[in-house]
């Protein structure tokens, strides 16, 4: 998983509440063997205004001119400013994988869905909840200036606006530290690797049946 | 201080680290794979940049998706006609072969349903930790293993660190005293526990199996007891060695041989619960009292004896199963107070990672031997669980007498189980089906399933409505 340190990034709008992970990534697109490649279909009915179809090649689909992702000024965005409850629905890991595999590293909301909100950190995804008023103040600013960047650093649990503002968010300090090192739950068992080995020593000696049995490494 | 059980035994023997917040990191010995749940797992690996941590720890084959018919399946993947199928059938074949793991390939002698392969192969031991990505491989304990279903980002860590992070559960012993009367089955005993304890009876649960009749139970019988320990709320349950272990597993592909056998055996003689091992919970059913089974509803534990009669909801004290019950009389077209019997079949499917073992196929054989398939029934599909069990099968000219009878001899796979492949139930039709999972749509939208043994199933294909299995075995003796 990729670490997250420091973000410094253009911000995009999702300026409704309750997005649920159906509008992040619709049910068609979840019979894929893929967890990568659901960027194009990030958003896909707000986004088009045709139905995608799995395996589509979305770059010669009609847009919808009026979806802020599909505005010049927002092109290249890694951190969405959304409302309430961001991400509710099922519980579906596709909803993550697309909006990073759209390049988001950063979600600010006022408040998310708790399956979503555990499933960001799993895959790289920081979700930053900040209170309401100061995130329709950070919506104001965002519509005010064209190319409205922000600052968010996780070891400081701040994110610092262009004014110079800084606010501070509360994280929970396990899922701070595997994002900080880029640790999924992989990675930290993967910390126990010396444990794992020595175990497996020990038990591939104790019941050597049990290794090199099937496969190249057989004999 | 208090013995261990087998359950404790086999957790304590892989326990790698014990952390604090209770949960513990545990070592797998086997993983099994197939085509449904492992292509994200794949990926996951491949975009963090990981390889497995132990090539030989793995196994895969193709099951849920491979058609069955002789025809499609002839031109192997390639000749799958649905797409998705097709594509994750040979997402399979692409990242076995880009990660160097061992496949069974979908046309190979040896190919069939994870959980009939792993033991028929000796790619599953006793002793042993087996996961795969499939609820149902609660199967593998009856050979004394540790062995449970996964979620795809648990088959990506098991790849990546040959190890789970698990909570110990609590120990459940289901003992079945006594013996079991003529005709009635491992599938029997299994219906009626889960008609005892409930589908939610064995949540948070080990269950271990023991007293006289399990240990009378062949290692199929075992199999098919320990594959629906799912369907009682458990993930995992397990029976201990004994000989007819040892018997099953000697001899087979990838099972130890020679002074390693022997070395084996002497670790394997300590998988049972010790004599003053404590369980947390009890339960005790009397072999004698359990005849043919058959479920009337969408739940396992909604079953009835072959004698018994649909329930009335109205009756029903508790509102949760009043409504539960009404719900199901409704999906399933019957009526309170209808004889088991009186309900009559339109399909039959004797099959599944329950039931489709050699020993069921013989079961169901012996009914249908010299008689015909009802003319009201559609359709009577057999679908041996692996090459190998239908190799087997032939040599015995089973599929003669299935075929003579009217039924049709398929190519192994998971088949109408989940109807993931084109064997379907059509809205409304009734099944008599040997798999394990009887929920609304489970074998096609509409469909109603009844599970019953492979025995039970093929009396119900002749006599076109469900009978007592034991009529028709006393008039061909
Ligand atoms: S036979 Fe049915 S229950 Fe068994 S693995 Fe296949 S789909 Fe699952």
């Amino acid at each position: 998983m990729k670490s997250f340190t420091v973000l410094e990034g253009l911000v995009a709008p999702m300026d409704r509440a309750n997005v649920d992970t159906d509008m992040i990534i619709p049910k068609q697109f979840l019979k894929s063997i893929k967890r990568s490649g659901f960027g194009p279909n990030l958003f896909d009915e707000m986004r088009y205004l045709d139905e995608g179809q799995p395996g589509e090649d979305c770059s010669n689909r009609p847009l919808n001119p009026d979806f802020p992702l599909n505005q010049p000024r927002y092109h290249g965005a890694t951190v969405l400013l959304a409302r309430e409850n961001f991400g509710c629905g099922s519980s579906r890991e596709h909803a993550p994988w697309a909006l990073e595999d759209y390049g988001f590293r950063c979600i600010i909301a006022p408040s998310f869905a708790d399956i979503f909100y555990n499933n960001c950190f799993k895959n790289g995804i920081l979700p930053v909840v900040l209170p309401a008023a100061t995130v329709e103040q950070l919506f104001t600013a965002l519509y005010a200036q064209a190319g409205y960047r922000l600052e968010i650093d996780l070891a400081a649990q701040e994110v610092r606006t262009p004014a110079g503002e800084v606010l501070g968010f509360e994280v929970d300090v396990a899922r701070k530290q595997c994002l900080l090192k880029g640790l999924d739950d992989i990675g930290v068992t993967l910390e126990s690797a010396a444990h794992i080995h020595k175990f497996e020593n020990r038990w591939r000696e104790q019941s050597p049946w049990l290794f090199n049995v099937i496969g190249k490494g057989q004999g | 201080m208090a013995g261990l059980t087998l359950y404790d035994k086999l957790w304590r023997n892989h326990l790698v680290e014990q952390r604090e917040d209770g949960s513990a990191l545990i070592y797998i010995d086997r993983h099994l794979i197939h085509e449904v749940t492992s292509p994200q797992a794949f990926e996951g690996l491949r975009l963090a940049g990981r390889k497995p941590w132990r090539l030989d720890a793995n196994l895969a084959v193709p099951d849920h998706n491979v058609p069955t018919s002789r025809e499609e399946r002839a031109g192997g993947i390639a000749g799958i006609r649905d797409q998705v199928s097709r594509l994750q059938v040979q997402t399979l074949d692409d990242n076995c072969r880009d990660f160097d793991i061992v496949e069974i390939p979908i046309n190979d002698v040896r190919q069939g349903i994870v959980h009939v392969v792993g033991p028929e192969q000796g790619a599953t031991l006793p002793g042993m930790t087996i996961v795969c990505g499939d609820s149902h491989t609660s199967t593998h304990g009856a050979l004394g293993a540790l062995a449970h279903g996964i979620g795809t980002s648990e088959v990506e860590h098991v790849l990546a660190t040959q190890c789970l992070i698990q909570q110990k559960m609590k120990n459940l012993l289901v003992r079945v005293d006594g013996a079991l009367p003529a005709g009635v089955t491992a599938k029997d005993v299994a219906l009626a526990i889960i008609g005892r304890i409930g589908t939610a009876g064995g949540t948070g649960y080990a269950i271990e199996f023991a007293g006289e009749v399990i240990r009378g139970l062949s290692m199929e019988g075992r199999m098919t007891l320990c594959n629906m320990s799912i369907e009682a709320g458990a993930r995992m349950g397990m029976i201990a060695v004994d000989q007819t272990t040892l018997d099953y597993v000697k001899g087979r592909t990838y099972s130890p041989s020679g002074a390693l056998w022997d070395a084996a055996q002497a670790a394997w003689a300590d998988l049972h619960s010790d004599a003053d091992a404590v369980f947390d919970k009890v339960v005790t059913l009397r072999g004698e009292d359990i005849v043919p089974q058959v479920t009337w509803g969408n739940s396992p534990e909604m079953v009835l004896p072959v004698d018994g009669h649909v329930p009335d909801p109205q009756g029903m004290d508790n509102a949760t199963q009043r409504s539960a019950a009404q719900r199901a009389i409704e999906y399933m077209g019957l009526t309170p107070g209808m004889a088991i019997t009186d309900i009559h079949l339109d399909r039959v499917f004797i099959g599944s990672c329950t039931n489709s073992r050699i020993e069921d196929l013989r079961a169901a054989a012996a009914v249908v031997r010299g008689r015909q398939v009802a003319s009201s029934i559609k359709q009577a599909l057999v679908v041996p669980g692996s090459g190998q069990v239908k190799a087997q099968a032939e040599a015995e000219g089973l599929h003669e007498i299935f075929l003579a009878a009217g039924m049709e001899w398929r190519e192994p796979g998971c088949s109408m189980c989940l109807a993931m492949n084109a064997d379907k139930l059509g809205a409304g039709e009734h099944c008599a089906s040997t798999s394990n999972r009887n929920f609304e749509g489970r074998q096609g939208i509409g469909g109603r399933t009844h599970l019953v043994s492979p025995a039970m199933a093929a009396a119900a294909a002749i006599a076109g409505h469900f009978v007592d299995v034991r009529t028709l075995q006393e008039s061909t003796q």
